[in-house]
């Protein structure tokens, strides 16, 4: 297995007297798509805002290729190659999908006061992009209010991955998603992990996981359970694991000891 | 997935036709209201309404109003409203007025001064509005009296007990920069045209439009740098972005409060730009200057096509949304109606304008 982009070991957070994360251990590597399933508050938002620098841990160590690192803000997460595609996707529905796309990052032409967004540059770019992941834009004019929730989605997506992400968190894409769109988000899923980006696939839905997860981590009451790869386990097992349903003991057989 | 054949085509999509994509642009609804207007006008009007005076005529209110107007659409874009801007220009005209009355200073140091004082209140405003994170509405609203009534009060301080301020143009007589932002540009232009036999002329051959009023000029080329700010700078996808979702904009990396803040500032100055202008050309400012201008440029904009939401709207729809208004206001006197109906023509073209900007937006957004 090739090293991991990002690993944190052991991480805390401890917001006054609540602890929502008390010891996770969580790592990817280049190209492979790694699911952290949870219930609704196991700590899965906490743990990806600590992931994506919103918020310092109160205690364990990040290392980012291979060296520790610390984020100060989102802005240095962003800048290390961490992009996070939250659930409100950070898109504006009146705008157009290259504006949308370069919101924030438009491409320049001209110097001095002739400086200016490069409109043409910025809709082949984005034309292209969206094609890449197949999405056939009628024009890159289009609001992204007409567009799908599938289809916002990995507007977000592209976007990310344009901009240079080597890990890619992507939290809950499918939760609003129908069936058809769903399989789209996860077909553009997989597209990126053979571009060689990490995923990060939060979901509570363990079959969306299954279909693009390499590995998956639980993540219970703050803590993860453990880690198993594909094939390692089964839905069924991993939807106990989300439940808590299980004691530990039996886990550690159901999930060869890699806890 | 999807082959390369199926991507490229998809049949679910009907293809456009050229009306369907005129009907998305933000300012379709302020030219079709000037195409009405004038048709209106050429019908009922005396022909004098559109000769190249007639034009003048109503051309110079619309430029007042336009340049207050496209600032107020940039900041309705970018998501906030300044009430305060009628207010603010009597404010700065009195500031403006004591610069050159009382202190005697020159233009070239009491126009940048004056603009800067008013773009220091706007910054205040904005930065109220953001740290508070009240709606803007309610904020202005506070300046709209706290600039009248300090203009009362100032100018009575000032004056010695007058609300009004005279003797600008004694002051400003002769200044270099004076021409630039008071009387009629081009003016070789036009007697060269009388000479020609062109334009009409005056029996002593002089023209009858002496050139093209500073205002208009100024309101232009507004028009155009905003036009240009808007679809082909990056702060001009940044103050769409804010307006349409600030927090969305913010976590892309949008400098929301900067964009904000600088938006502000420009209303404040525009609104100081037209003091400047109108204040030189009566030759005195007074406390009224400016009234209901806040709400007559939040028409303007809202019939150039913004939404009051924020996030969409234009500069162009703005400028034509002003001449809707200089043509309506000036056009009547030279009908028939009565003048007061102008009020009555108002609300209804601004009810018709947010009910039609309802449906673009349905349109563009896909909203079923």
């Amino acid at each position: 297995m090739t090293a991991p982009i990002i690993h944190m070991e052991n991480i805390k957070k401890h917001f006054g007297n609540v602890i929502a994360l008390n010891g996770v251990t969580f790592d990817v590597t280049p190209g492979e798509c790694h699911c952290l399933l949870g219930d609704n508050g196991a700590g899965k938002s906490t743990f990806i805002k600590t992931m994506s620098g919103v918020h310092k841990p109160t205690d364990g160590t990040i290392s980012f290729e291979g060296k520790p690192l610390s984020f100060n803000s989102p802005r240095d997460a962003m800048e290390a190659g961490i992009a996070t595609v939250f659930q409100d996707l950070a898109m504006i529905p009146l705008m157009s999908v290259t504006r949308n796309f370069f919101m924030g990052r438009e491409p320049q032409k001209g110097s001095g006061i002739f400086k200016r967004f490069d409109v043409e540059r910025a809709n082949e770019i984005c034309m292209e992009e969206m094609r890449k992941m197949g999405i056939n834009l009628r024009a890159p004019d289009q609001a992204v209010g007409t567009l799908s929730g599938g289809e916002r989605q990995t507007v977000a997506i592209a976007r990310a991955v344009y901009f240079g992400a080597k890990v890619l968190i992507l939290d809950e894409p499918t939760s609003a998603l129908g069936v058809r769109q769903t399989s789209n988000v996860l077909s553009t899923i997989a597209r990126v992990r053979e571009q060689g980006v990490g995923v990060v696939f939060i979901s509570h839905n363990v079959r969306h996981a299954m279909a693009v997860g390499d590995r998956f981590t639980v993540l219970n009451r703050g803590q993860t359970l453990g880690t198993a790869a594909k094939g390692e386990i089964t839905s069924a097992e991993l939807q106990d694991l989300m439940a808590g349903g299980q004691e530990l003991a039996q886990l550690e057989g159901s999930l060869g000891g890699t806890i | 997935m999807p082959t390369d054949a199926s991507i490229s085509a998809d049949e679910r999509i009907k293809s456009e036709s050229f009306t369907t994509r005129m009907m998305k642009r933000p300012e379709l609804g302020a030219i079709g209201g000037v195409i009405l207007v004038t048709v209106f006008f050429l019908i009922t009007a005396d022909s004098a309404m559109f000769t190249l005076s007639g034009i003048m005529n109503f051309m110079t209110p619309a430029a007042q109003l336009g340049i207050l107007g496209i600032a107020a659409a940039m900041l309705m874009i970018g998501g906030e409203f300044d009430l305060s801007i009628g207010s603010m220009v009597a404010f700065a005209g009195m500031i403006f007025g004591v610069f050159t009355v009382n202190l005697g200073l020159p233009l070239i140091v009491a126009i940048p001064f004056t603009l800067a004082f008013a773009a220091a209140i706007g910054a205040v405003n904005g930065m109220i509005v953001i740290r508070t994170g009240l709606p803007s509405f309610i904020v202005t609203l506070a300046g709209l009296f706290i600039l009248r009534g300090a203009s009362l009060v100032g100018l009575k301080l000032f004056t010695g007990g007058s609300t009004q301020l005279r003797g600008v143009r004694d002051a400003v007589e002769g200044d270099m920069l004076a021409p630039i932002f008071s009387g009629e540009a081009f003016g070789f232009l036009f007697s060269w045209l009388a000479q020609m036999g062109l334009i009409e002329t005056f029996k002593s051959g002089a023209p009858k439009v002496p050139g093209i009023p500073v205002e208009i000029l100024w309101f232009i080329a507004l028009a155009l740098v905003a036009t240009y700010v808007l679809l082909r700078t990056s702060a001009g996808n940044w103050i769409f972005a804010t307006g349409g979702d600030s927090n969305a904009a913010k976590n892309s990396g949008v400098p929301v409060t900067r964009v904000k803040i600088s938006l502000f500032m420009l209303t404040a100055m525009a609104a100081a730009l037209v003091a400047i202008i109108t204040v030189i050309d009566a030759g005195s400012t007074d406390a009224r200057r400016g009234f209901m201008k806040e709400f007559e440029a939040i028409i303007t904009a809202v019939i150039g096509g913004c939404l009051l939401t924020g996030g969409y709207g234009s500069a162009i729809g703005a400028f034509f949304g002003a001449i809707i208004f200089g043509m309506v206001t000036i056009g009547l006197t030279y009908t028939n109606f009565d003048q007061d109906w102008f009020q009555v023509f108002l609300g209804g073209m601004l009810l018709l304008a947010v009910v039609f900007n309802n449906v673009i937006r349905k349109r563009v957004t896909g909203e079923r």
